[in-house]
C-alpha cells in the first residue's frame, strides 16, 4: 500500500465566471522512503498539489488516502492535527517565527501536539543536532545565514517524526552552494528512509531525486517512474547530475 | 496548545509591543480605577447617611410639626389651635399604635446661653420631656436627665450637649481632661438654670477614629494666630452629629411657663401666623403650641395605619383643622436610597463608558496586531495549529491585556481614591470595597473576552495558503 494515493484529484478556482483547472484529473501513488520531486513552471498546479498533499487544502474532486486516512473530505480540524502528526512543511522563505529563537521554533510543532516541556526541548534539541545547529539553539532567526535558517526549518519539519516532508523551492532564496548543502541535506535525511517531496521549477534541482512527477497545466505530463527507469542507475546519476 | 502557554504568548507579545500595549490597557486601567472610586464614594456616602439615620433614631418615628392650612381651610385660620399638650393625651387615650411620645417646645429662633463668663449660641434649644431622650438616641453621660417632677414642678434645670461645654468651658482636646460642667449654672435667656446632666459626645464611627488617632499623636504646638474654628469646632463633622452635640434641654413646663411666659410677647400676639390670640394680645400667657410632636409607633410595617390613627385623632382635637403635617423617616430613608442609587448609576454609566472605550482600544489594537502577524499566523496553521488554536491564542492576548489593565486600574484606584479624599475632604471617607474591586475585574476579563472575539474570529479563519503568501 502506498504512503499517499492520489485518485483522480482535480481542483478547480472560479475567478470571475471563468473556471480555472489548477489540477486536472491527476492520480499518483508516492511510496514511503520515496525522495521524490514535483517539477513545473509556475501557475502549472505544482503548488496546489503539494497544498492538497500537504492537507493544507481540500480538492474539488477526487479522493486521497494519506498513511492509511482520507483525507480529501476531512475537516479543518483534522486536517490540522495530521499536518502536525503525519507532514513537515520546508518552505522557499524559511517561514521561521522571527520573535522565537532557534529552539523554540523548532518546540512549535510539538507545542501543537501537547508535548511536554523536557521531550519538547530534547526532541527539539535532537532535530537540531540532525541538521548540525546545535550550538545556534539560542539564536534568533535573523542572526543566521539563509542556509542556516532553511537548516531550522527542516529541523521543526522533522521534529514530529512526519510520515512526508514537503519542501517547496527550498533553494529558491539560497545561493547556489548553499542550496547544494540544502540539497544534499535532503538526499541524506532520504538516505535514512524518510519520505521527502521536492517541489520546483528548476530542473536542476529535480534532477536530484530518483523519481520525478512533472505537471502542466494542472496534469501529469510525465512520470519518471523509478521503478521502470532503473532506480539503481538514477540513485547513482543523481549526485553527478548535481555536482 | 494549552492555555499556560497560550498565556505565556500573550505576555510575550505584550512585552514586544510594551509602549504600544500600555497605551492601550490605560483605556481598561482609566475604566477600573474609575468604577472603583466611584462606588467608593457611593459606598462612603451610604455608610455616612446610615449612620446619621441610626443617630436622629430609627425609621419608627413619626414627626408631628405645623404646617400652613391647605387652600380650602384658609378660611378656618382664626380656629386652628396648632399641636398642643393635649393631642399627646389625646394620642395617649385613643393611638394604641402609638407607642412613646415626645412634645417638643423649641426657644423661638434658637436662643443663647451663657456661663463661665462666655455666651454662645445654641442650635438646639428645647422644652422636652424625659421621653426624648429614648426618642432621639441621645445617652446621658453624666449626671442625670431630669425626670416628671423636674417636669411638674417646671424646675430651672437642664441637661447639655458636649458641643455646650466645649464652647463655654473649654473641650476635653483643648484642656487636655474633660470638663464635666453639672451642678453647675448656665444663663438661658438671663434666667439661671441649674445643669444636671450632660450627654455623651456624639460622632460618626470615621470621627472617632480620627480623634483616637490624633490623641495617640504628641500634640503639636500651636504656633501661628489662634484661629476660631467656628461652631462646633470640628471642622468636618457631620450635620447630624454636630447637631446632636449642640443641644439643650430643659423640662416642657420649664420652657412654657419660665421662657414663654417670660418672652416679650412682641414676636409672639402680633407676629403670630394664626391661633386663638391673634390679633388681641394675651399678655403673661404663653403659647402653648408644640413646636413638633414625636412619636414613636410599634412597627414600621404598621406606618401607614399608625399615620391613619394619628390623623383621625389630630382631626378630632383641631376640629378638622388641618394644620399639621406627618414627617416621617422613611421619607430620609427612601431620599437617601434614591440618592444612593442615582449615584451609583450615574457612576456605573461613566465608569462603563470608560471601560467601553477602553475594549474598543482593545480590540482595535487586536485587529492591527493579527494584519501584521498575518504570515505568522499562516505558519503556525501549516505546523498544525488548529482554528480553536488561533482563535484561543488571539483571544488570551487580549484578555492577558485587559487582565493586566485591570490589575493595574485597580491599584491606580487606590490612589485615585486617596486623592479624591484629599481634593474634596467630604465627611465621609470612599470606602473601597471588596465587591467593587471584584466587580471591576470581572468587567475587565470580560472586555478583554468581547474586544478579543472579533479578531480572534477573523484570525482562526485566515487561510493557511494565502497567510502563508502575505507579505
Amino acid at each position: 500500500m502506498a504512503l499517499v494515493e492520489l485518485r483522480n484529484v482535480s481542483k478547480i478556482y472560479h475567478l470571475g465566471g471563468e473556471e480555472i483547472r489548477a489540477l486536472d484529473d491527476v492520480s499518483c501513488d508516492i511510496h514511503e522512503g520515496e525522495f521524490i520531486s514535483i517539477i513545473g513552471p509556475s501557475g502549472s498546479g505544482k503548488s496546489t498539489l503539494m497544498h492538497i498533499l500537504g492537507c493544507l487544502d481540500s480538492p474539488t474532486h477526487g479522493t486521497i488516502k494519506l498513511d492509511g486516512t482520507m483525507i480529501h473530505d476531512a475537516s479543518a480540524r483534522e486536517l490540522a492535527t495530521i499536518r502536525n502528526r503525519k507532514i513537515g512543511f520546508v518552505f522557499q522563505f524559511f517561514n521561521l517565527l522571527p520573535k522565537l529563537n532557534v529552539l523554540q521554533n523548532v518546540e512549535l510543532p510539538m507545542i501543537y501536539s501537547g508535548v511536554g516541556g523536557k521531550e519538547r526541548r530534547e526532541r527539539a534539541m535532537d532535530a537540531l543536532k540532525l541538521v548540525g545547529l546545535e550550538n545556534r539553539s539560542k539564536h534568533r532567526p535573523s542572526q543566521l545565514s539563509g542556509g542556516q535558517q532553511q537548516r531550522v526549518a527542516i529541523a521543526r519539519a522533522l521534529v514530529n517524526s512526519p510520515k512526508i516532508v514537503f519542501a517547496d523551492e527550498p533553494t529558491g532564496n539560497l545561493d547556489s552552494n548553499t542550496g547544494e548543502a540544502i540539497l544534499n541535506l535532503f538526499r541524506s535525511l532520504s538516505s535514512q528512509g524518510r519520505t521527502i517531496m521536492l517541489v520546483t521549477h528548476d530542473p536542476e534541482i529535480a534532477a536530484v531525486t530518483p523519481r520525478r512527477i512533472e505537471i502542466r497545466d494542472g496534469k501529469i505530463a510525465l512520470k519518471v517512474d523509478p521503478k521502470l527507469a532503473g532506480l539503481d542507475r538514477l540513485h547513482s546519476a543523481a549526485p553527478a547530475a548535481a555536482s | 496548545m494549552d492555555l499556560l502557554n497560550a498565556i505565556v504568548l500573550g505576555f510575550k507579545e505584550i512585552w514586544a509591543h510594551k509602549f504600544r500595549s500600555l497605551l492601550t490597557m490605560l483605556g481598561i486601567i482609566l475604566g477600573v480605577s474609575s468604577l472603583v472610586a466611584m462606588s467608593a464614594l457611593v459606598k462612603g456616602m451610604e455608610v455616612g447617611m446610615k449612620e446619621a439615620l441610626i443617630a436622629i433614631g430609627g425609621l419608627e418615628k413619626i414627626r408631628i410639626e405645623p404646617q400652613e392650612l391647605p387652600v380650602e381651610q384658609r378660611h378656618l385660620a382664626e380656629q386652628a389651635v396648632g399641636i398642643t399638650i393635649n393631642d399627646v393625651y389625646a394620642l395617649q387615650a385613643s393611638a394604641p399604635l402609638v407607642i412613646d411620645y415626645s412634645p417638643e417646645m423649641r426657644m423661638p429662633g434658637g436662643g443663647r446661653v451663657s456661663a463661665n463668663g462666655k455666651s454662645e449660641r445654641v442650635w438646639n434649644l428645647a422644652g422636652v420631656w424625659p421621653a426624648a431622650v429614648r426618642m432621639n438616641e441621645h445617652v446621658v453621660a453624666h449626671g442625670r436627665m431630669f425626670n416628671e417632677i423636674d417636669e411638674e414642678h417646671a424646675r430651672s434645670v437642664c441637661v447639655i450637649g458636649t458641643a455646650i461645654r466645649d464652647e463655654l468651658w473649654g473641650s476635653p482636646e483643648e484642656k487636655g481632661e474633660e470638663i464635666i460642667p453639672v451642678g453647675e449654672t448656665i444663663y438661658i435667656n438671663q434666667i439661671p438654670f441649674t445643669i444636671i446632666g450632660m450627654f455623651q459626645h456624639y460622632e460618626s464611627e470615621q470621627e472617632r477614629k480620627k480623634r483616637e488617632l490624633e490623641a495617640l499623636q504628641p500634640k503639636q504646638q500651636q504656633t501661628g494666630p489662634v484661629r476660631d474654628r467656628g461652631w462646633g469646632g470640628g471642622g468636618g463633622q457631620s450635620f447630624v452629629f454636630r447637631f446632636k452635640n449642640n443641644t439643650v434641654y430643659m423640662p416642657l413646663n420649664t420652657m412654657w411657663m419660665k421662657i414663654r411666659a417670660g418672652f416679650v410677647p412682641g414676636g409672639q400676639g402680633g407676629g403670630q401666623r394664626r391661633g386663638p390670640g391673634r390679633g388681641e394680645p394675651e399678655i403673661g400667657l404663653a403659647d402653648p403650641r408644640l413646636s413638633s410632636l414625636e412619636v414613636k409607633i410599634t412597627d414600621l410595617d404598621q406606618l401607614t395605619p399608625a399615620i391613619q390613627q394619628i390623623h383621625n385623632v389630630l382631626m378630632t382635637t383641631h376640629k378638622g383643622v388641618e394644620d399639621f403635617t406627618f414627617r416621617t423617616q422613611e421619607d430620609w430613608a427612601e431620599n437617601i436610597q434614591r440618592f444612593i442609587r442615582n449615584a451609583r448609576i450615574s457612576g456605573g454609566l461613566i465608569a462603563g463608558i470608560s471601560l467601553l472605550v477602553g475594549g474598543i482600544g482593545i480590540m482595535n489594537i487586536m485587529l492591527a496586531s493579527i494584519s501584521e502577524r498575518v504570515r505568522e499566523i499562516g505558519i503556525r496553521k501549516s505546523i498544525g495549529a488548529t482554528d480553536s488554536d488561533v482563535f484561543v491564542q488571539i483571544l488570551i492576548e487580549s484578555v492577558v491585556i485587559a487582565v493586566l489593565g485591570g490589575i493595574a486600574g485597580m491599584i491606580t484606584s487606590y490612589a485615585l481614591v486617596q486623592f479624591i479624599s484629599k481634593l474634596a475632604p467630604t465627611e465621609n471617607t470612599p470606602i473601597v470595597t471588596a465587591t467593587a474591586l471584584l466587580l471591576a475585574f470581572a468587567f475587565s476579563v470580560g472586555i478583554g473576552i468581547l474586544a478579543g472575539l472579533i479578531p480572534a474570529v477573523k484570525a482562526s479563519r485566515l487561510n493557511p495558503i494565502q497567510a502563508l503568501r502575505y507579505d
